[in-house]
């Protein structure tokens, strides 16, 4: 863990120290490559693991119920936080 | 939108390929996506850290804007604690692990299913790993496609919360059209610090 987030840490200080190269502005294709290799990478582990695709409807019911929750949870902090904070400010802005 | 879908694509592709031949061991060994992790967290590092807005975003900083991201962190993850309680194969702390995705899907998944793997082995590991990645996938589809409605109902910061890790990419132009230009750098700076905290808090809900 503590190497995945050097790495990025890594990232971050030679990325602003270098930030004036352009080709760091067009990051954006290579990221999206990696994360299909990553994504197609899970789905071989995945595919080939029976104890997962047996299980099928219930991974999927499990990631929709946490899919809801956690995007009900933050509509109702955000709606809290707009009514307590925001709107009284939002004439003097 | 076009990108999630391509991404899942990926995902389900490789899991039928998987599913249909048998492949060998190294392929489906976790060392092959870790290096890719790591190369990704590398890429993802240095985006952020030239991003051209990053300076702009942080002048426009008030106090009162930290309460965004706030509000991002406490509901998701108090509701995907809640959650457990009808998910009883999983822990609080692995519902919560889900959660820190905050729809940062391709990171969340690969997160989980790394730190998993030491302590509750690969098949565990792998399942959960896949429930973040299609949970998160799930959280931005529904923002991108119920953004309206939740501004209607909830207000101006609803779809920048429901959106997490993603509101300053994906799901940006959709914001911007919901909740107008001035929510723009809300919405950036909203998600430079839910993409920060993504792999801090996935680790963390992991290891407990």
């Amino acid at each position: 863990m503590l190497k995945v987030l050097g790495i990025m840490f890594a990232g971050i200080l030679l990325g602003f120290l270098f930030r004036k190269q352009p080709f760091l502005q067009n990051l954006d294709k290579p990221v999206r490559y990696v994360i299909f290799i990553l994504l197609f990478l899970m789905g071989l582990a995945v595919g080939s693991d029976p104890a997962i695709t047996e299980n099928l409807p219930r991974v999927g019911g499990h990631a929709l119920v946490l899919a809801l929750a956690g995007t009900l949870g933050s509509v109702l902090a955000a709606a809290l936080v707009y009514k307590l904070f925001f709107n009284k400010h939002e004439n003097g802005r | 939108m076009a990108g999630s879908l391509l991404i899942a694509g990926f995902f389900v592709f490789g899991c039928l390929l998987g599913w249909a031949c048998p492949l060998p061991s190294w392929v489906v060994r976790p060392e092959a996506s870790l290096y890719a992790l790591y190369v990704l967290m590398f890429l993802v590092g240095l985006s952020l850290g030239s991003d051209k807005r990053l300076k702009e975003t942080l002048r426009q900083i008030r106090p009162r804007l930290l309460l965004v991201p706030l509000a991002t962190w406490t509901g998701t993850l108090s509701f995907c604690a809640l959650a457990a309680v009808l998910l009883k194969k999983w822990s609080v702390w692995e519902c919560m692990a889900v959660g820190s995705g905050f729809a940062y899907y391709s990171l969340s998944s690969v997160l989980v299913t790394q730190m998993k793997e030491a302590s509750s082995g690969l098949v565990v590991a792998a399942e959960l790993g896949t429930i973040a990645l299609v949970a998160n996938i799930l959280r931005e589809l529904f923002t991108l496609t119920g953004a309206p409605f939740m501004y209607r109902v909830f207000g101006k910061l609803a779809p920048i919360c429901a959106g997490g890790a993603t509101t300053m990419d994906t799901t940006l132009p959709v914001i911007t059209q919901v909740c107008g230009k001035e929510m723009v750098f809300v919405s950036i700076f909203h998600a430079v610090l839910v993409d920060f905290s993504v792999p801090f808090l996935v680790s963390f809900f992991c290891s407990l």
